[in-house]
């Protein structure tokens, strides 16, 4: 049986060469599923029938010679606030136990067109509101590096599995750094595309200025070939980016000499671990050394990020989980009228978090607060935004750590709120400016646990931000690195 | 102290566009329930919303008609407030940059011509429809409430007008004219049955000559103009009799209802209501560049108010010109080929207004319907014009061409109604008369003049009443006189 620590690169080789199958390397990825999933609770729902029908019939196409391109017959997995059709799509709420979508979002569309094996739904904070997945109304998805810890979040339980190897890939998405900041304390590669790039139909809103899907992966050429296969325009967004989709995977050995990296002054001293620093030290010195003119960039309204950020995206959410009534479909606790029907089902159904967030993006957006609130971050938005644009006059590409600390012990944040959102403070900077962004491992800590490296790019700077998190990744060595908190897998790959 | 009531008027019309505005289900009316649905107008999780283009050329289009400036650019917001029939719990709408501002509508009745400013013109969607399953069908003894989205997502566009109008009998006047604008653009059906059109008023009194507004009252749920006119004389006599009674007005919504002919209040709080309005993140803002505009403005119709004048330029009267402009469009046709027929216009609007308009609504026909033709009517007003046909029988030609049966001519002459004008011909027949009647000469003859007119119907009669009239009177005056 084939690694499931295979790379998707490694993979599809494999699989063109007649070397496996699409159903060989889902049974692998599910006997490490059927391994792990106790304890670490990856998966909401492991698709595994209707996973081995679409790797039969990979494996069938691939024989016919229809081969639909590099993701054929990868077993992938998708975080499950992005509906599939029929396939249960909770985003972690009892709000929406039992609910199966009538129809598949546009990413999971294009997966499955590209003939992807789709593993089943990935565990989340609820409706992608938290940084450790301890938010999850169907309990916590573990760290596969320190069981004690959490993956990160919200895009947690695609971090874990890519980095266990229940899957050799996954979807997730990135609101304030829920893909980027899981990567990094799973040690994986997460990139979040930038806004518009990859549709949004099908993934259920929680900020919708702000949201964005994008890859878990293992290598960063994987990341290229998964962003390629969900990008481009899609009508039925019409946010959705409308111009050309380049080749992702051009460019990636470049290398970086020659490219002006910035390092954000603002993203490093008090609340940041040392080694997290002394790592991130270390990568640049190392990129200066490849080639690279690195310098340091100040960016003053990063400071200010943090809370803009914490009025927009629950005022968005305020209005976004509206919806969820009790009246259509979901969780409905019957009541004498329709408003006492109403609020009886969003107390019973949402979280706690969940809860505060709509409160706060209710106060932030009510009259007489509006101004001071939410009328006062959107202007720090578009300052934000001049400042990025400033930035990218200088240098290529902007980098900084991905999270100021490596994975935390579960319930270590989850009585203070304010320190669990200053857990994303380096990755929501891009999702204010819509800007792509990346996270590479580049090492442990002390106590074993990855250290994620942020490499950021303007608007569509998708390339040139690969080039960079390539080399950062050849630099650093890091993926032929199992986690090791649980037994090995069959054998080490690459 | 005398009250005076200050009025302006909020305006749904419903786009009969042949998808919704933000997803591609059919907009209908009278299909089964929740048929014309998918995840985008259910809100379905993770559905988006795209705009529907033709809506937004038509809210333009109208926008022009009601002499609106069409911003450069414009926004969607969401408006927030919880109903089961909002399957989104959000409505989208539009809040500080609509697409048109600033516009005007010229009004006229049998009274007085005004103008009523157009504040803003703005897009947004329908709600789904709550149907109130039990006693009375209303939502308080109701036993279950049904919900039908079919209706959830059809363009809706919001008219408001600024407070210009000072009575009921003018808000009826406006909404009735705005109507027609709307008919008249092909934006909607403007069908007032089918709730195409909705009507809110904005109502406050404040003593005769003040310059300031009083406490405004908003009163909902009408759907016709007479209940329009209705609404609002309630409200402003329930708001008159509270202020002569020294109570004050409080700002509220209040309930039109329609059998018991008051407005009820909603037991809301003082201003409670706040929707919590924010730009639409699903949506980019719209940019409208000029020559897109133009396109728009070159394919708008002539307007009632233009077309009114140019109908009194024709020599109508300002009743007649009013009337005829706010016509069917196959009426007006009608007008403009009878006159390029020959056919004088102040004659053929006369009948198409008249006769015509009372014979097609006997017969619950429209003008399509029947082989009425503008040469048929330019040859009937000839006819009339020659007395060639007496005014009545000019009638009965009219309803002989409208079922059928040839042209105003040959009607004329098969039913044998044409005047005989015949001097030989009438002379026969006033001899004819004379003979029979030899008292009746005599008594004339004697100074009992009033004995012409009993020997003019008699002559009448002979001729079966197609004899014309004035001949007939001088000849039998030459003859009795002679």
């Amino acid at each position: 049986m084939p690694s499931p620590l295979l790379s998707v690169v490694a993979a599809g080789a494999a699989l063109r060469a007649g070397e496996t199958t699409s159903v060989e390397l889902l049974a692998s990825v599910l006997s490490r599923a059927e391994m792990t999933e106790s304890e670490l609770h990856c998966y909401l729902n492991l698709d595994r029938e209707g996973a081995m029908e679409a790797a039969r019939r990979a494996d069938e196409q691939m024989a016919r010679g229809e081969e639909r391109g590099p993701l054929h017959g990868i077993p992938v997995a998708v975080k499950d606030n992005m509906c599939t059709r029929g396939l249960e799509t909770t985003c972690s709420s009892q709000i929406l136990a039992g609910y199966h979508p009538p129809y598949d979002a546009t990413a999971v569309t294009r997966l499955r067109q590209a003939g992807a094996v789709i593993v089943g739904k990935t565990n989340l904070d609820e409706f992608a509101m938290g940084s450790s997945t301890e938010n999850s109304a169907y309990g916590p998805t573990r760290n596969p590096w320190d069981t004690e810890r959490v993956p990160g979040g919200s895009s947690g339980g695609s971090a874990a599995a890519v980095a266990t190897g229940s899957a050799m890939a996954a979807l997730g998405s990135d609101t304030g750094g829920s893909i980027r900041q899981p990567a990094a304390l799973c040690g994986v590669v997460g990139m979040k595309p930038t806004y518009g790039l990859v549709s949004r139909y099908g993934l259920v809103a929680f900020a919708s200025s702000l949201d964005q899907i994008g890859p878990l992966t293992r290598t960063v050429a994987d990341g290229a070939l998964v962003l390629q296969a969900v990008a481009g325009h899609d009508p039925a967004d019409a946010t959705s980016y409308a111009g050309p989709v380049p080749d992702f995977s051009a460019g990636l050995q470049r290398g970086v000499d020659g490219l002006r990296v910035g390092v954000v002054k603002e993203l490093d001293g008090d609340g940041y671990q040392a080694e997290v620093s002394s790592a991130t030290d270390d990568m640049l010195g190392r990129l200066a050394s490849s080639g690279a003119e690195v310098e340091e960039v100040s960016l003053p309204l990063f400071d200010v990020a943090l809370s803009a950020y914490y009025l927009i995206a629950p005022a968005e959410c305020s209005a976004n989980l509206a919806r969820f009534d009790g009246m259509r479909y979901g969780l409905s606790i019957k009541k004498a009228t329709a408003a006492a029907t109403m609020a009886a089902t969003r107390v019973e159904g949402f979280g706690p978090e969940v809860i505060r967030r709509i409160l706060l993006g209710t106060y932030a957006l009510s009259a007489g607060y509006f101004d001071a609130f939410y009328g006062q971050a959107q202007k720090v938005r578009s300052l934000l935004q001049e400042e990025f644009r400033n930035a990218y006059q200088q240098v290529d590409v902007l980098v900084s750590p991905t999270s100021p600390t490596t994975a935390f012990r579960l319930g270590e944040r989850t009585q203070d709120p304010l320190s669990m959102y200053r857990s994303d403070i380096c990755t929501i900077p891009s999702n204010l400016s819509g800007h792509p962004a990346i996270s590479v491992p580049i090492g442990l800590d002390s106590k074993g646990l990855p250290i994620g490296f942020q490499v950021m790019a303007p608007a569509l700077g998708e390339r040139v931000m690969l080039t960079v998190a390539a080399e950062v990744e050849r630099i650093a060595g890091f993926c032929a690195l199992p986690p090791p908190a649980l037994a090995p897998p069959t054998e080490v790959p690459l | 102290m005398k009250w005076e009531p200050v009025i302006g008027i909020e305006v749904h019309v419903e786009l009969d566009t042949a998808s919704k505005m933000f997803c591609g289900c059919r907009v209908s009316f009278g299909d089964p329930p929740n048929t014309n649905v998918c995840p985008v107008c259910l809100a379905l999780p993770g559905s988006l919303p795209v705009p529907n283009r033709e809506a937004i050329e038509r809210i333009i289009r109208l926008g022009l008609a009601l002499n609106c400036g069409i911003n450069p650019g414009s926004v969607f917001h969401r408006k927030n407030y919880y109903y089961a029939d909002l399957p989104k719990n959000y409505q989208i709408s539009q809040f500080d940059i609509p697409v048109c501002v600033d516009g005007w509508l010229d009004v006229e009745s049998d009274r007085k011509a005004f103008r009523v400013g157009i504040e803003r013109v703005h897009m947004e969607e329908d709600t789904g429809k709550s149907v109130h399953v039990g006693e009375g069908g209303r939502i308080h003894t109701a036993a279950e409430t049904l919900v039908d989205f079919n209706r959830a997502g059809t363009p809706l566009v919001e008219i408001v007008s600024r407070p210009d109008l000072t009575s009921a009998a003018d808000a009826r006047v406006y909404a009735q004219q705005l109507r027609a604008v709307v008919a008249e653009t092909g934006v909607s059906d403007a069908r007032m049955e089918r709730g195409s059109l909705r009507f809110d008023a904005n109502v406050s009194i404040r003593p005769e000559g003040s310059e300031t507004l009083g406490v405004k009252v908003e009163v909902k749920n009408m759907n016709s103009f007479r209940s329009l006119e209705k609404a609002i004389s309630a409200e402003i006599e329930r708001q008159t009799a509270r202020r002569l009674a020294g109570e004050r007005v409080v700002m509220e919504t209040r309930h039109w209802d329609e059998t018991g002919g008051i407005t009820r209040g909603m037991r809301t709080k003082e201003g409670s209501s706040d929707y919590r309005y924010f730009t639409e993140p699903d949506l980019a803002p719209m940019i409208f560049d000029d020559s897109w505009v133009e396109a728009a403005r070159s394919t708008l119709p002539e307007l009632p108010g233009p077309r009114r004048e140019r109908y009194q330029r024709m020599g109508l009267s300002p009743a007649s010109a009013r009337v005829l402009a706010s016509s069917d469009p196959d009426l007006r046709r009608l007008f403009q080929d009878a006159v390029a027929a020959g056919a004088a216009p102040v004659q053929a609007a006369h009948w198409i207004t008249g006769e015509i308009t009372a014979s097609l609504r006997r017969r619950e026909a429209s003008p399509k319907d029947v082989p009425l033709r503008g040469r048929h009517l330019a040859q009937l007003t000839q006819m009339v014009g020659e007395e060639r046909i007496s005014a009545g029988a000019a009638r009965e030609v009219l309803e002989g061409v409208i079922t059928g049966e040839g042209s105003p001519s040959q009607v004329a002459r098969a039913r044998n109604l044409e005047q005989i004008s015949d001097r030989v011909a009438l002379e026969g027949a006033v001899e004819e008369v004379l003979d029979a009647h030899p008292q009746a000469v005599e008594r004339y003859r004697s100074g009992e003049k009033k004995v012409r007119g009993f020997l003019v119907g008699q002559v009448m009669k002979v001729t079966s009443g197609r004899a014309d009239p004035r001949a007939v009177n001088q000849i039998l005056t030459a003859r009795l006189e002679g």
